[in-house]
């Protein structure tokens, strides 16, 4: 492997975040403000993986459109490795719920789109490097596969590959594998824990499905709606690569069921 | 080829019924001919013979206006063919090349939207025969008036395909480029266009459908003297009551149609199928 295709496939250091005091205003399309987050304020370590869980509404993809420069908060700071976030930047690559492929490329067009805009490669280090991601993902059997000829896991996979091919120091997945069957999603929750301790990154993971929190999270912030806050953080201490139908997994995640369950009763 | 040679075979077949029926004087063979008729006039004027030179007896031309312009014409059908053809691609890709950039500019700029974008939803309501008379008193008898009919068909409705294309796109496509660090003209050349395709090549079919409806109105209408095409050439035939002439030269008209769809946009379409699948082409 060329010298400049093995540089760019090296781990970089993951990033560090930290939301302070973030409220984000909507107005809604009866020309109502609507408090979509509340006095956020938090902060994610270097190669954590924090998930955020809540019900509909609370404000969880707002956070991630934050960090992805998709959206500006109202008030507060969000601030990546000390820096104030202004825009979408390629340290930062977002997985969606659904795949957000573009169907008139095929899978390896799809890993090549965000390398493309990356400088400093040439085309054929480019091909390699989106090669090794599929690999990683293991789909180096359908890289010129289209993408409607996949399987909605298959699909998800390429949009990880995607989302890790430019090397970004953080991921944010917004319920990436909420659409899946349950057979599917086991297998990329393992895939997903390997591929976050081999590539050590920053992950910050939303899904409204608890269990899936913690199978996955080093910590679990639990947030609620109207307006959307946060209303407690759980360490989960359990050692990886962790199994989601584990007794131990499943008596943390009813315990943070029962807390959601709790606040959402005090709110009504 | 199995299933060609039954297609082949039942099209002969009614045919085969409809000349001996027309034989057996089912009908008046003056105003529709026997289908024997019909291909020995495309078989005569398709290889090298004169259009209207009269019927399979070779009796001469009854009109002396048109036998004088017949003669400082080559009207063989394959030379209408070929004129009209041109005529076509040309204003269509005019139209093609306006109609784009238009559609591009009303989805990208809601003030445009506003107005032109009015403009090209009232125009594409407007029969395009009815841009002839405007055509012939703008650019009189001539080429010009022709293309100008022909663009004014295709125009609209390749704007309005395209505009549609491009503000369908679904929004998660240029907010996932956006998050890879797309934007502005990449944005638009690498996932705004190409997300359109399906929307603009189904325009373009119909742009296409449009173009060829009104250059034959516009050639019917439209008497020129350089050049003669086939809405000209069935005129023609009503003219000097060749019947054999009039339907030869629809079953040609229908039959450019019926290529134009095999060759050019049935593979465009299975392209698209293939890539996008079968749910959004
Ligand atoms: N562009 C917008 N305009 C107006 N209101 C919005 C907009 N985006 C989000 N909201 C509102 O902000 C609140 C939080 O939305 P958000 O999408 O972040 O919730 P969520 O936690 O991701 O919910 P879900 O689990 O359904 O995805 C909701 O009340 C939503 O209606
Ligand atoms: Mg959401």
């Amino acid at each position: 492997m060329p010298a400049n295709v093995e540089r760019e496939l090296q781990n970089v250091p993951p990033s560090q975040l930290a939301l302070t005091n973030v409220t984000k205003l909507f107005t809604s399309q009866h020309g109502e403000p609507v408090l979509a987050l509340d006095n956020i304020s938090l902060t994610v370590k270097e190669a954590e993986f924090v998930c955020l869980v809540g019900p509909s509404g609370c404000g969880k993809s707002t956070i991630l459109n934050l960090v992805a420069g998709l959206e500006q908060q109202t008030e507060g700071r969000v601030l990546l490795d000390g820096e104030e976030i202004t825009g979408p930047g390629r340290d930062r690559m977002v997985m969606f719920q659904e795949a957000a492929l573009f169907p008139w490329l095929n899978v390896l067009d799809n890993v090549l789109f965000g390398l493309k805009l990356k400088p400093g490669l040439t085309n054929a280090e480019r091909e390699q490097v989106a090669l090794f991601y599929l690999q990683l993902v293991g789909l180096e059997k359908f890289v010129h596969a289209n993408v409607h000829e996949l399987s909605g896991g298959m699909r998800q996979r390429v949009a990880l590959a995607r989302s890790l091919a430019p090397n970004p120091r953080i991921l944010l997945m917004d319920e990436p594998f909420s659409a899946l069957d349950t057979m599917t999603r086991e297998s990329l929750y393992r895939d997903l824990q390997r591929i976050f301790t081999q590539r050590s990154k920053t992950i910050l993971f939303v899904t409204h499905n608890i269990r899936e929190a913690v199978c996955l999270g080093d910590r679990v912030v639990l947030l609620s709606p109207h307006p959307g806050r946060i209303r407690e953080i759980f360490e989960v201490k359990l050692p990886r690569p962790r199994d989601i139908n584990s007794p131990e997994l499943a008596e943390l995640s009813s315990e943070i069921t029962a807390a959601l369950k709790q606040y959402l009763k005090k709110d009504a | 080829m199995k299933r060609i040679f039954l297609i082949c075979l039942t099209f002969a077949f009614g045919l085969g019924i409809l000349e001996i029926l027309g034989r057996n004087g089912a009908w008046n063979t003056e105003l529709f001919p026997l289908p024997s008729e019909i291909l020995s006039f495309l078989g005569r004027t398709l290889t090298d013979g004169h259009a209207h030179a009269g019927k399979a007896t070779g009796e001469k031309n009854p009109s002396p206006i048109l036998y004088a312009v017949e003669s400082v014409t080559d009207s063989t059908l394959l030379a209408a063919i070929t004129v009209t053809l041109k005529r076509l691609a040309f204003g269509y890709f005019i139209g093609f090349a306006l109609g784009i950039p238009l559609g591009l500019i009303t989805a990208r700029f809601r003030f445009m939207r506003e107005t032109l974008g009015l403009v090209a939803l009232g125009m594409q309501g407007l029969p395009s025969v009815c841009w002839v008379p405007l055509a012939l008193i703008w650019f009189g008898a001539s080429e010009s008036a022709i293309l100008f009919v022909v663009v004014m068909g295709t125009l609209w409705s390749l704007m309005l395909a395209t505009e549609h294309g491009v503000r369908t796109v679904p929004p998660l496509y240029s907010r996932a480029a956006r998050t890879m660090g797309s934007k502005g003209l990449h944005l638009w050349t690498r996932v705004l266009i190409p997300a359109s395709l399906p929307s603009v090549i189904s325009g373009m079919k119909q742009g296409w459908a449009f173009a060829w409806r009104s250059l034959m109105a516009a050639e019917i209408y439209v008497t020129i003297l350089s050049g003669y095409g086939l809405g000209w050439l069935l005129h023609n035939g009503r003219e000097t009551l060749d019947m054999a002439q009039v339907i030869g030269v629809m079953l040609v008209i229908v039959a450019i149609g019926l290529l134009a769809d095999r060759i050019i946009f049935a593979p465009a379409e299975n392209w698209l199928r293939a890539r996008w699948g079968l749910d959004k082409a």
